[in-house]
């Protein structure tokens, strides 16, 4: 039997995050939170079934007319080729969302586990990986995208890559100050006065106790790498065609924009809601948990 | 006691120049790892041997890595940054006559945002957890969430679309007068402003709140003095230093602000500049404006750190 696996005791103090850090709330306003976690699912659903349900093929240019308003055939309008910006939108959604989480996913991974593990190291290496970690912090994440690309030309895995190189840092920071704050709390030193591994001690004691900051902070390094990726591609930098995310349909579509045009508004706007409700299902659910812990 | 608080500050300053050189370590490494050869990405496939040749020695590129990375940083001391090459002009040249621009809207957006900010922030520090609190809360949380290009384009569509009050685009060689002047600053400051007021007011308010639960303002509380006497004579003057380090680290966001505005709104300013760059493989011009943007978040954050470390007496007097 191993106690400290129950031992659901957190950090005291979490670290400061630089942008936004969440804040606490006398009373949790749950109507942020239901607002916050249906866009998110909404959006989430619309990446994994919104291809299937697009009602016209993607390319395909089914309008005579061009930056039409919204009609039964074409809900929200038509795009500069004339082809339908649903369709559009339903198929981007899945470039823009499947990118970042993958993205988010693999920088909350490789930066949480080097973190742990430096937090555990020899104090030299833990140094000089803080070290370098922090310069890696310090270039702006948009300044590194636009260097890669105009070094290696723009691919997806390219934008993944750079993506888990500009926010890993961050979750590294993170993860590792949240490590160093648990080992040294009794329930490890126990374990270390075991006779336990240094992979023991990470993987059954620290980790779990660090999984739930550790999630939030993946869920805020989504919405950053959102805006990251939607942002290259409206530049014309991001993902290139013929495939489109939602900053690609804006870029594509701005020519519109004199005229108002719903091909414009509507990806744009679509990015919107996703990062809104994104951030505030994890500020809500950071409230809370911030309330419990007291 | 002066002594200790010099050494702090050196160290800082230090610190913050070895930082600049690993970034410069790291765009110069990704610049260089080029798979094929930069040469060679100039010239095109159908270029002789001997042409990439001449231009590789032409551009150095015959030396071994670390020689060139070396040279190139003297450059960079020196204010030598090299050859555009899609410009045929030097670098720093180009550079030269975008700076001021960018630097301008960078100084209206600031002027403009941080007042308000601080305002929002104090109101919403005073009100803690009640309706104007809760309101501005959900809503600065949206903003910091929102695209530059959702604001901007709703800000062309209701402004110049729909209002006809402002032109979509901006063109700084028109300025005639005053009225110009604020017809195209208007909207790419709008822009700036969504994003920066909101975070500023968020780490304001932060700020503000971590004085307010402090022991000497329950003290203050105790003694019967008001509220608004008791966060303006009381916190704030306690809150200046992480204020002003919330300031500092916000400003930072221009700098990727500034990227997608000066596009959308076709302000000729130095990140515009960068992003034709990119777009052509223009990588000396790439190099030399990463650096500067490298160099400005730096020392935006170098100066909250000294903010904080400034303000705080018990930093001041170990």
């Amino acid at each position: 039997m191993n106690n400290s696996l129950l031992d659901s005791r957190r950090p005291s103090s979490e670290p400061e995050s630089r942008v936004s850090a969440p804040q606490r709330h006398a009373k949790p306003f749950n109507l942020t939170r239901w607002v916050g976690a249906t866009l998110v699912i909404f959006w989430l659903l619309v990446a994994i079934f919104g291809p299937m349900l697009a009602p016209h093929p993607v390319g395909a240019l089914v309008a005579d007319k061009i930056y039409s308003g919204a009609s039964a055939a074409f809900p929200l309008g038509t795009d500069y080729l004339g082809r339908d910006m649903l369709s559009r939108i339903l198929t981007g959604a899945r470039y823009t969302v499947g990118l970042a989480l993958i993205a988010a996913l693999l920088s909350s991974l490789i930066g949480a586990s080097l973190g742990m593990l430096a937090a555990l190291a020899p104090r030299w290496l833990d140094e000089s990986v803080s070290r370098l970690n922090d310069a890696l912090i310090s270039i702006p994440s948009k300044m590194l995208a636009l260097v890669m690309v105009s070094a290696f030309g723009a691919s997806i895995p390219l934008l993944i890559l750079t993506a888990v190189i500009s926010y890993a840092p961050g979750a590294f920071r993170i993860s590792r100050s949240l490590a160093a704050n648990i080992a040294t709390l009794e329930y490890v030193q126990v374990a270390r006065t075991r006779g336990e591994g240094k992979l023991y001690i990470a993987a059954v004691e620290v980790l779990p106790n660090m999984f739930h900051p550790v999630l939030t902070d993946m869920g805020m390094r989504f919405v950053f790498i959102v805006l990251l990726l939607s942002g290259m591609s409206f530049l014309g930098l991001g993902v290139q065609p013929p495939m489109a995310d939602l900053g690609s349909l804006v870029r594509e579509n701005i020519g519109g924009l004199s005229q108002g045009a719903l091909a414009v508004i509507g990806p744009a706007l679509a990015i919107g809601t996703l990062t809104i409700g994104a951030n505030l299902l994890i500020d809500s659910l950071s409230a809370n948990r911030g309330q419990q812990g007291e | 006691m002066n002594n200790s608080i010099f050494k702090i500050v050196l160290g800082r300053l230090s610190s913050g120049v070895s930082t600049l050189l690993i970034v410069s370590l790291v765009i110069f490494a990704i610049t260089a790892l080029l798979p094929g050869d930069a040469a060679q990405q100039i010239l095109g496939q159908f270029a002789t041997p001997e042409q990439v040749a001449a231009l590789r020695i032409q551009l150095g590129l015959d030396q071994p890595a670390p020689l060139r990375y070396l040279s190139w940083l003297g450059g960079l001391l020196s204010g030598d940054l090299g050859q555009s090459v899609s410009n045929a002009m030097p670098v720093s040249e180009l550079m030269a006559g975008r700076l001021p621009n960018s630097l301008l809207l960078a100084g209206i957006t600031t002027v403009i945002a941080v007042p308000i900010a601080l305002l929002l922030g104090i109101a919403s520090a005073m009100c803690r957890d009640r309706l104007l609190d809760r309101i501005l809360n959900v809503c600065t949380l949206s903003m910091v969430a929102v695209p530059e290009f959702l604001v901007a384009t709703l800000a062309v569509l209701i402004f110049a679309v729909h209002l006809g009050w402002l032109p979509a685009l901006s063109y700084v060689s028109t300025v005639e007068g005053v009225g110009d002047f604020i017809r195209i600053y208007a909207m790419p400051v709008l822009t700036l402003c969504a994003v920066l007021v909101a975070q500023m007011a968020r780490m304001t308010r932060a700020a503000i709140i971590n004085q307010l639960d402090s022991p000497y303002i329950e003290m203050a509380r105790l003694k019967g003095i008001g509220p608004l006497r008791r966060v303006l004579n009381h916190a704030l003057p306690n809150a200046l230093g992480p204020i002003a380090n919330a300031v500092a680290l916000s400003l930072s966001y221009l700098l990727g602000g500034v990227i997608i505005v000066e596009t959308i709104f076709n302000y000729p300013g130095i990140a515009g500049l960068m992003v034709d760059a990119v777009a052509n493989r223009d990588l000396a011009l790439v190099q030399a404006c990463a650096m500067l943007f490298c160099a400005a978040y730096l020392v935006l954050v170098l100066i909250a750190d000294l903010c904080a470390i400034l303000s705080n007496p018990r930093l001041r007097h170990q």
